[in-house]
């Protein structure tokens, strides 16, 4: 059975390990330096969609929004194994929420074939998860976030939803539908020096506000339900000890430490 | 009279830390704008837990359905859409769980209610919301604000605000309603909880765990953390994106999705301190940290740090420690 699958991602700065500061409008954080890539959640999403492409046939179609740099991270599905790319580029679209967000990827979905919408089930940025269950409201299509498992069966898919403390749900869900996906639902593959070649001979589909039917207002912070006013690193309440010195001091002051406990 | 609603979370017939979490916040709100709290719980045979509520609101919205047994976001939709349109609450608060994360970005489209998710702090004032969130991991703190509406949604973070039961007891009453659901939920079916496989270690029950997290890299790297565990006496855990790649069981895995662990000594090893991890071993007796991010929010939560390559600190320490008994031998 030949399935249609949209994947939503977004291209992201990589910032697990980097000491992040505050740009001078207060709104945004400091970017020169930082290294963009897709959204974690989303390298899920992308993953599962091209095992179930290769399991049972179809295709898979990547949509972006964000600036030309994000091509990169199309370009990266594309070399994984999507089939098409669009990407949705328009200043207007910038500073969108959840919502607004959402309303721009509604007006090109709905006018595509699909039987199946991954995403991931948050963006590592702004961390809303809100997104995808927004769309499928706006689509009138059923949905499941935080998914760890997905079978897919005739016009149905079963998934595991994570709950919190180790514990999953098991759903059944009609199709069409829309699933976000949690991380470590599969383990995405490197990309081959085929795949990348392949990839750069692929044509991306570059749609700005008036190809979506949609105005200035719908999008951009005229069209979000939640604004940002401003941004800061948040207070230290309680600081550690910090311990200084060399490797080898450290570690001697960590003994100490744990000896005067009684842990060592 | 302006209202408040906090819809109730409750699993296998439990409600959850988060609702009263959640009712303490929501009563301090309408204390300030002379709302009042209602309570909203949807499910089948739950009267007591509906009285639990009545210590905490004002009035408790009951309505039970065999099609409500277990937690179905689609039918939670469709009564939530009913009420709130028909009280018009200013305001309508869940929590940011796996339900909340499930239900609420819906509920908000289909009413067109401006909704901010994994909110640590809101305030209602003049009839505007406003709130603070977190991006980038926990990184950043965001001051936001909501499009002015008459009502307005927002999912709350776990274990944010501690629980207090109101002295004296509010003793709400409660408002039983028919359910409003004539079918079954055809599109999207409960079929089963899954637990986590038996068997394997528990690290709930060690005395000292090594965190390991993001930060060790590859997968060539765990025999190392291994053998400082083991040169400790200590157990392995690890942070969610270890699990996720695979290195070590699920069981290992300490946060709001894994364990909840309160070990002697906690080492963490590369781990940033995302509050999902943080919410699973921040009661540690001991905490030591190893980030090379010196603004990590582990930092925060640790009793020592140090800002240094973890690939250092770990072969030092492990050679301490092995002096240390060779000495004591």
């Amino acid at each position: 059975m030949n399935l249609d699958i949209i994947v939503c991602v977004k291209h992201v700065p990589e910032t697990a390990e980097a000491e992040l500061k505050i740009d001078s409008t207060g709104k945004n954080i400091e970017k020169t330096g930082l290294v963009y890539d897709i959204n974690e959640w989303d390298d899920y999403a992308l993953e599962e969609a091209v095992r179930i492409k290769e399991k049972q046939g179809g295709t898979v179609t990547a949509i972006i929004i964000g600036p030309q740099d994000s091509e990169s991270t199309l370009r990266k599905c594309l070399a994984r194994g999507a089939d098409t790319a669009i990407r949705l580029t328009d200043s207007k679209f910038e500073n969108s929420d959840a919502y607004a967000t959402a309303k721009i990827l509604h007006s090109i979905i709905k006018t595509l074939h699909y039987d199946l919408i991954l995403t991931g089930m948050q963006a590592a940025d702004d961390g809303n998860a809100a997104v995808g269950p927004i769309l499928a409201e706006m689509l009138s299509i059923p949905h499941a976030t935080m998914a760890k498992k997905l079978e897919l069966g005739i016009g149905t898919a079963k998934v595991n939803r994570e709950l919190e403390g180790g514990m999953e749900e098991q759903l059944e869900i009609r199709l069409p539908a829309l699933i976000s996906v949690q991380t470590g639902i599969n383990e995405p593959r490197y990309v081959s020096i085929m795949g990348i070649r392949k990839a750069m001979q692929k044509e991306i589909k570059v749609l700005s506000l008036t190809d979506t039917g949609l105005t200035e207002n719908d999008v951009g912070t005229a069209g979000s339900w939640i604004n940002i006013e401003k941004l800061y690193v948040p207070p230290v309440e309680k600081q550690a000890e910090f311990l200084k010195g060399t490797a080898e001091e450290i570690a001697g002051k960590i003994t100490e430490i744990l000896k005067s406990r009684g842990l060592i | 009279m302006a209202k408040i609603f906090v819809l109730a979370e409750h699993r296998q017939g439990v409600i959850r830390d988060i609702t009263y979490e959640i009712l303490t916040k929501a009563r301090e709100i309408a204390e300030k704008t002379g709302a009042e709290l209602n309570a909203i719980i949807l499910g089948n045979n739950i009267k007591e837990q509906a009285k639990a509520l009545t210590e905490y609101a004002k009035n408790i919205f009951l309505i039970q359905d065999s099609k409500l047994e277990n937690f179905n976001s689609e039918a939670y939709r469709q009564i939530l859409t009913k009420l709130i349109k028909e009280h018009k609450p200013s305001l309508v608060l869940m929590g940011h769980t796996s339900y909340g994360i499930e239900l609420a970005p819906r509920l908000a489209a289909a009413l067109n209610t401006p909704l901010a998710t994994d909110c640590i702090d809101i305030t209602l004032e003049d009839g505007k919301l406003s709130v603070t969130r977190q991006m980038y991991g926990g990184k950043v703190n965001v001051e936001a604000t909501a499009r002015k509406a008459e009502t307005y949604m927002a999912t709350i973070r776990q274990a944010t605000f501690t629980p207090k039961k109101p002295e004296p007891p509010i003793n709400g009453q409660i408002t039983e309603l028919p359910s409003p659901l004539t079918a079954e939920i055809s599109e999207k079916r409960f079929l089963q909880y899954v637990l986590p496989p038996p068997g394997g270690v528990d690290i709930t029950a060690a005395e000292k765990l090594v965190g390991v997290g993001r930060g060790i890299k590859d997968q060539a790297n765990m025999p190392i953390m291994e053998e400082l565990a083991k040169s400790l006496g200590a157990v392995l855990a690890c942070s969610r994106p270890i699990v996720d790649k695979g290195w070590l069981p699920s069981d290992r895995q300490v946060g709001s999705s894994g364990k909840t662990v309160k070990p002697k000594l906690y080492l963490a090893l590369g781990i940033s301190g995302a509050f999902q991890h943080v919410l699973g071993m921040k009661s540690s007796d001991l905490i030591i940290a190893v980030n090379k991010d010196p603004k990590a929010p582990i930092f925060s939560f640790a009793d020592y740090g140090i800002v240094e390559d973890l690939f250092k600190i770990v072969p030092s320490l492990k050679n301490k420690i092995n002096e240390l008994r060779t000495q004591r031998t």
